[in-house]
């Protein structure tokens, strides 16, 4: 097998975890703190990646572009949460799927509406298009380094956040009880929408980077809210850890399994077996992994404490 | 309890009309959407044992149709035809990927389990676009619907129109007996609380898997008349909007009541139908009519019958 080849898949999995990160990181903060459970959050991922592409049309330039993206998705989330979710805090769990199933219909209505169904691709600016020869004989596309870089730098930033500043302090105070916190003089609504808010605009983020590497259509972001689901599930509800390592873990396994899992069973079972074998297996690895890491551990790898 | 009585009897009686009638105004249209409607209306009522009486939010459902629209697409594939054999694997097909996925997710609550099962339906969709023999993601044509030997002939519209009508109506009493019975007291006693039926003796486990098993085995006879309905076989069966779109169903007619599904399949295709027929963009007003009748119709249809208790 070649090295270089595994090696640069080995990359574009951890791209790919580091974009299912973005997506878990939102989504278990809003489940952890408000005991909300958002479908529509992969809406906000595929509104992101619509109004950067937008942005970058109407200004032609591509920084405008993202900023359009993620500053607009971050105002979107937070009308989304004053307007349609608030309400739902009290309700339990079916309320809130399907609550936020409907609104999943609406944006991809809208967004098909205002943009049309046919998939949109976008070019990068000069200076992102490029690849970098990482050693010799292996070239890698470098704005699929920079997702990573930026997915890492996110990942640090929120660990500070919610780890050392008082802002975090408030998140964790009220994942573990509201009431008191609300006793206490902070203004629990407030605090509710700005997580929320947050949260949107990393979908957003996550999505607007996205937009280059895959195509950008209404529903694309159903598609990876169950991958980030999976991830959840593996990591374990809640835990912004758990959502880190559970998004590598997929992210890798997902990727090695569509690029390898065919030739490998080539090699174990007859050629013409694992060319209609391999791409269905490989399609269900991370649902495979889910289970087993459920039959062993219920609660995930990294559970949040308290809860 | 009489009136009540009276206006299910009457939507029973219309939907025995309903032929007559649609021949009558020459719209053969309707029969066709009735019979359509009262296929989910089974998977709907087959849904509302799992999560009305036994509180288990499956978005997962759709796999069961899938399942069963599969059991009898690839049967007739190999060219066998006969309608007894096909549907009895589909609902058998049914039975055991429920026994699979039941095993592991049920063993789990609340937020954990509908992950789980959305994610374990989202696998067998892409099982479905990535099996090639059956047409993979563009699915296959059904060319020979079901045989039953001379007994009733399902490429008859009327005939196949009563046959649904009567497993419909079939599946309605089961369950409305399943969730009578001892079975389904103690499934309705771990709904209320879970604690206090251990605590009498009762594990719920074996309760919960069953009546999962049941509901996945009679939501793949939904998939098998489906296959026949649409004479077409596609991943789409699994789609994950399909299950939320059961789900809705449900709630909108009103969960662990025995008429609400079925009145919540009428009601959500029977929308679904008027504002496509309007716009081509229904969805950004189905949408929100959605998230409103979450918010504010808190007891579903069957909520709105007389007679119906304060519990709905």
């Amino acid at each position: 097998m070649n090295w270089s080849l595994v090696f640069e898949q080995l990359l574009n999995g951890l791209q790919f975890g580091v974009m299912l990160f973005l997506m878990a990181a939102g989504l278990t903060l809003v489940f952890g703190i408000m005991n909300l459970v958002n479908l529509a959050h992969g809406s906000l991922y595929m509104v992101g990646a619509y109004l950067a592409v937008a942005g970058t049309q109407w200004t032609g330039s591509y920084v405008a572009g993202v900023l359009c993206g993620f500053l607009g998705t971050l105002v979107v989330g937070i009308a989304v949460e004053v307007v349609a979710l608030r309400t739902l805090y009290q309700r339990d769990h079916l309320d809130q799927v399907l609550a936020t199933f409907g609104l999943i219909l609406f944006f991809n209505e809208l967004v098909a509406m205002l943009w049309g169904r046919a998939a949109l691709y976008t070019s990068l600016p000069a200076w992102l298009q490029g690849h970098v020869e990482l050693f010799s004989g292996s070239r890698y596309p470098v704005y699929r380094l920079v997702v990573i870089g930026v997915g890492l730098a996110v990942g640090v930033l929120l660990w500070y956040v919610v780890a050392k500043t008082r802002l975090g302090m408030l998140i964790r105070a009220g994942a573990s009880n509201r009431t008191m916190v609300a006793a206490l003089g902070v203004n629990i609504r407030l605090l509710y929408t700005v997580v929320f808010g947050f949260g949107a605009a990393l979908a957003g983020l996550a999505g607007l980077m996205a937009g280059p590497i895959y195509a950008v259509q209404p529903g694309m972001g159903e598609l990876i809210l169950i991958q980030v689901f999976v991830v959840i599930v593996i990591g374990g509800i809640g835990s912004i850890r758990g959502a880190f390592v559970g998004a590598i873990i997929v992210g890798i396994v997902d990727t090695m399994g569509r690029a390898f899992l065919k030739p490998l069973l080539g090699h174990i079972i007859s050629p013409t077996g694992a060319e209609a074998a391999g791409p269905a297996l490989a399609s269900m690895l991370i649902y495979l992994l889910m289970a087993t890491v459920l039959a062993f551990r219920p609660q995930g790898l990294f559970p949040a404490k308290g809860s | 309890m009489r009136p009540r009585a009276l206006i299910l009897g009457g939507c029973v009686l219309l939907l025995l009309a309903a032929p007559a009638l649609a021949a009558l105004a020459e719209q053969p249209y309707y029969i066709d959407l009735i019979r359509r409607v009262m296929i989910f209306a089974i998977a709907a009522v087959s849904l509302n044992l799992i999560l009305g009486y036994g509180g288990l939010v499956s978005f997962g459902h759709a796999a069961y149709l899938g399942v069963g629209g599969y059991a009898v697409g690839i049967l007739a594939f190999y060219g066998m035809h006969n309608g007894w054999l096909q549907w009895a694997v589909a609902i058998g097909a049914s039975a055991l990927v429920a026994l699979v996925i039941g095993a592991i997710s049920v063993r789990t609550r609340g937020i954990y389990f509908i992950m789980i099962t959305l994610a374990f339906t989202q696998m067998l969709y892409y099982l479905g676009v990535s099996l090639d023999v059956y047409g993979g993601d563009d699915g296959m044509r059904l060319k020979v619907k079901s045989q039953f030997a001379g007994l009733f002939d399902l490429n008859d519209p009327v005939t196949f129109y009563y046959l649904v009508l009567v497993l419909m109506l079939g599946c309605m009493y089961l369950v409305h007996r399943l969730v009578e019975s001892r079975f389904g007291m103690v499934i309705r006693a771990a709904k209320s609380n879970e604690a206090r039926t251990r605590a009498i003796g009762f594990s719920p486990y074996p309760y919960h898997l069953a009546a999962f098993v049941i509901a996945g085995a009679m939501c793949g006879l939904a998939g098998a008349l489906l296959a026949n309905h649409t004479a077409y076989i596609a991943p789409a069966y699994m789609d994950w909007t399909r299950s939320g779109e059961i789900m809705f169903m449900v709630i909108l007619g009103g969960m662990a009541t025995t008429p609400g599904p079925a009145l919540g399949a009428f009601a959500l295709l029977m929308i679904e139908d008027l504002l496509a027929g309007w716009t081509a963009h229904w969805q950004v007003i189905l949408g929100p009519l959605l998230v409103l009748s979450v918010l504010f119709f808190k007891r579903g249809l069957a909520g709105l019958l007389p007679g119906a208790g304060k519990n709905g």
